[in-house]
């Protein structure tokens, strides 16, 4: 993968100037022309509430102008896509951190590693986990930008109702605290809510079990692990126990009324669900929900491992811009703007320093998330992994159901995964090849 | 344009160029946006373009029929496949009777406010679909939607609508035929008025009973529209997606039980980016609707 001259970008960037050179002409700014841009490309509200920042950052580097493009987080994958056939990425763009690995298979990123070395942004400022998911093969891509993880979001009344006095540390435990939260009296209840259509849960419990998901640096699936085995066994448990209703998030409707109504009692969710429950949830249930670490195997590795999940900000190769691009990353990742960015939207901040400003360090319900992103893995860093995690939950669904026993839904899925690899085999040992010539 | 005898050959092909210069400009533009795609589509499906291929070309690997091989072992495929034919036989005929039946309900002579009953009947097909859906899911809700309060009144037990393998299809099938059989309703409306009265009045003089003057008048005389209405309603069937998409979350679940051929599509293309593959489904689904319309159009040759 040898960085290649794009004279198709090179042209569309021509075509681009030209556009732009006659947008300046025609809004009559005759001094636009001294002023350098940097164009961002946001996704979803970040996109629209990060606007102050920028024009912090404009000012603090007088000539500089940044525009700014949202774009829905539902289109995004693809217009960043169409962007890179039709050489028309921007400057600097939010990503969700788990595209990082398919755009650098495009070669479509700038590798960040020289400039990070001469940077006062610094890996270890950020949690281990989440960093992680910016390095394909040990080269960073991406800096953190804000992080999302899932934690238990649990109603305490009802588990404190049911006799049990602290959050689950391992499965075992965990299963006990839902059995006796769903004897209690009051209409029909589960003891937690876990979409049967979102692949989070069930490869949150294979990463807690420590199964690796892939084998052979990504060329094969790893489903036949005994690791695997065993969360996948402990995932179909929790619905065949009724523990867990078989619904797709779809079908719940609105999950916080029937959280309130204590139809659930408990649900694995991210941050977002933060102030989802406090807008959401009427008032006088407000007191009795918290949030917890997600429970271990064993009690020994509390808390379990969740998702590194989260965006970070990139670089294009083809930008223009990149001294400036990295410059207007590294003032995005600053502390001071990462507490800025919580105080606006609530995003958690990648920075580690930024979770003892008093704003989030006095939230106690964030003290459940900054303890869980201590703990998160990253998940394999493969352009196909998407595509795998769906087929993961596709399988579970599958001996939920009734439909397949593990074993035969564990084949299949074993097969359609080596399956989906088979290109990156091809790939990969091609690499190879050369290499060895 | 052929140039008659008589005739000087020479403004013949004067006329025949300035023929070609009107539809010219038509005839770029099909060429472009559609022969072009086409042929780009057919290529496509012979080979093993996806993401890598996007980013670097030459890994694009030439399969010949490779894709269809591969789709033919695919048991979603066939999962895919199997709904689709399902959505189209039960849903297609269900679409057009339900069309049929309410055309003649709303220009049944003895029925008032017909304007209003078309308006309202036609409203759902300019309804936004992502609206219907949200409405839909509160309706087919396992707990507290109005499907199952139904069920419940005359006795019948809950259903799991979207969530149940064996239900979600049926589902669709309803909502689907709700949504869209204004439209046809209004073409066969169309017709029904073009039945002159007359008929009707001497047949009732003969003593044929309603069924009767159904079955040897408004039939006949609604047989170009069936025809249309038939193909249509197919070809729209046979390519349906947003329907199931909005119900499901765009999962096609459960259990693949509501993925259609085009969903299949969709996610193969657009959400894996395996776009030679996309393209020999695409080529698949071509096939197909293109054999039920010569089908299609054959019975009824026959049968006038």
């Amino acid at each position: 993968m040898a960085p290649t001259a794009r004279p198709a970008g090179t042209a569309a960037r021509t075509v681009w100037a030209v556009a732009a050179a006659g947008a300046l002409l025609a809004s009559g700014c005759g001094h636009a022309s001294r002023e350098t841009t940097v164009r961002f490309w946001g996704l979803g509200r970040e996109g629209e509430v990060v606007q102050p920042l920028l024009r912090a950052f404009e000012r603090s580097n007088p000539g500089v102008r940044v525009e700014t493009q949202q774009i829905p987080f539902t289109a995004a994958h693809e217009k960043i896509l169409t962007a890179f056939v039709g050489g028309s990425t921007p400057d600097v763009a939010q990503l969700g951190n788990t595209w990082i690995p398919e755009l650098v298979a495009l070669d479509a990123l700038e590798p960040l590693g020289p400039r990070l070395a001469r940077s006062s942004v610094k890996p270890v400022d950020f949690f281990p986990g989440i960093w992680a998911t910016n390095e394909i093969d040990g080269e960073p891509f991406g800096v953190p930008w804000y992080v999302d993880t899932r934690v238990l979001f649990y109603r305490s009344d009802l588990f404190a109702q049911a006799g049990v006095s602290r959050p689950p540390r391992s499965w075992e435990e965990w299963r006990d605290d839902l059995r006796r939260v769903e004897t209690l009296p009051g209409g029909e209840r589960y003891g937690v809510l876990l979409p049967i259509d979102e692949w989070a849960q069930p490869v949150v419990f294979a990463l807690q079990a420590h199964a690796d998901l892939l084998a052979e640096g990504g060329r094969r699936g790893d489903f036949r692990d005994p690791a695997f085995r065993r969360a996948f066994d402990f995932y179909v448990s929790l619905f065949k126990e009724r523990l867990a209703p078989p619904l797709g998030i779809a079908q719940v409707a609105n999950p916080y009324q029937q959280f309130a109504d204590g139809y659930f009692a408990s649900w694995i969710t991210g941050p977002w669900n933060l102030s989802e429950f406090r807008n959401r949830m009427p008032a006088d249930h407000q007191g009795d929900w918290t949030t917890a670490p997600l429970p271990a195997p064993a009690e020994a590795d509390y808390p379990g491992v969740s998702l590194a999940g989260g965006s970070s900000l990139v670089i294009f190769r083809d930008s223009p811009q990149k001294e400036l691009a990295f410059r207007l990353i590294e003032y995005v990742a600053g502390v001071q703007a990462q507490v800025e960015f919580y105080r606006v939207i609530g995003d958690l901040p990648a920075r580690v320093a930024a979770w003892d400003d008093p704003a989030i360090a006095g939230e106690p319900r964030l003290a459940a998330f900054r303890e869980q992103l201590r703990h998160v893995d990253p998940m394999p860093r493969v352009p196909e992994w998407e595509r795998i995690a769906w087929a993961i939950a596709e399988a579970a669904e599958r001996v939920i159901l009734g439909q397949q026993s593990a074993d035969a839904s564990l084949g299949q899925l074993q097969t359609e995964v080596d399956r989906m690899l088979a290109k990156r085999r091809f790939l990969l040992d091609r690499r190879a090849r050369e290499r060895t010539r | 344009m052929s140039a008659r005898p008589g005739r000087p050959p020479v403004r013949a092909r004067r006329e025949a160029r300035a023929g070609l210069a009107f539809v010219a400009p038509a005839l770029t533009l099909i060429a472009l946006f559609f022969v072009v795609p086409v042929v780009a589509g057919f290529l496509l499906a012979a080979t093993d373009f996806d993401i890598y291929g996007i980013g670097d070309f030459t890994t694009a690997r030439f399969v010949g029929l490779g894709n269809f091989a591969a789709l033919l072992h695919d048991p979603v495929f066939w999962k895919a496949l199997g709904n689709t034919f399902y959505f189209v036989l039960v849903g297609g005929p269900l679409s057009v009777g339900v069309s049929l039946g309410a055309a003649m309900l709303v220009n049944a002579r003895l029925v008032r406010f017909k304007g209003f009953f078309r308006t309202v009947y036609f409203a759902p097909v300019v309804t936004t679909m992502a609206a219907v859906a949200v409405v839909w899911r509160y309706l087919y809700h396992p707990r507290f939607g109005l499907a199952n309060q139904l069920l419940a009144a005359v006795g019948l037990p809950d259903v799991n609508w979207l969530g149940d393998p064996r239900w979600a299809m049926p589902a669709i099938i309803l909502m689907a035929i709700w949504k869209n059989f204004g439209y046809n309703m209004i073409i066969f409306v169309a017709g029904l008025q073009g039945i002159p009265t007359t008929l009707y009045e001497a047949a009732r003089v003969d003593g044929a009973g309603p069924w009767q003057q159904f079955r040897h008048i408004t039939l006949p005389a609604l047989r170009p529209m069936l025809v249309f209405v038939g193909i249509i309603t197919m070809i729209g069937y046979f390519q349906i997606f947003t329907e199931p998409y909005v119900l499901t979350g765009g999962t096609g679940g459960p259990l693949n039980a509501t993925l259609s051929l085009v969903m299949y599509m969709y996610k193969q293309g657009f959400r894996w980016w395996n776009i030679g593959f996309a393209a020999a489904v695409a080529l698949v689904l071509f096939l197909i609707i293109l054999a039920g319309t010569l089908v299609q159009m054959r019975l009824q040759r026959e049968r006038s």
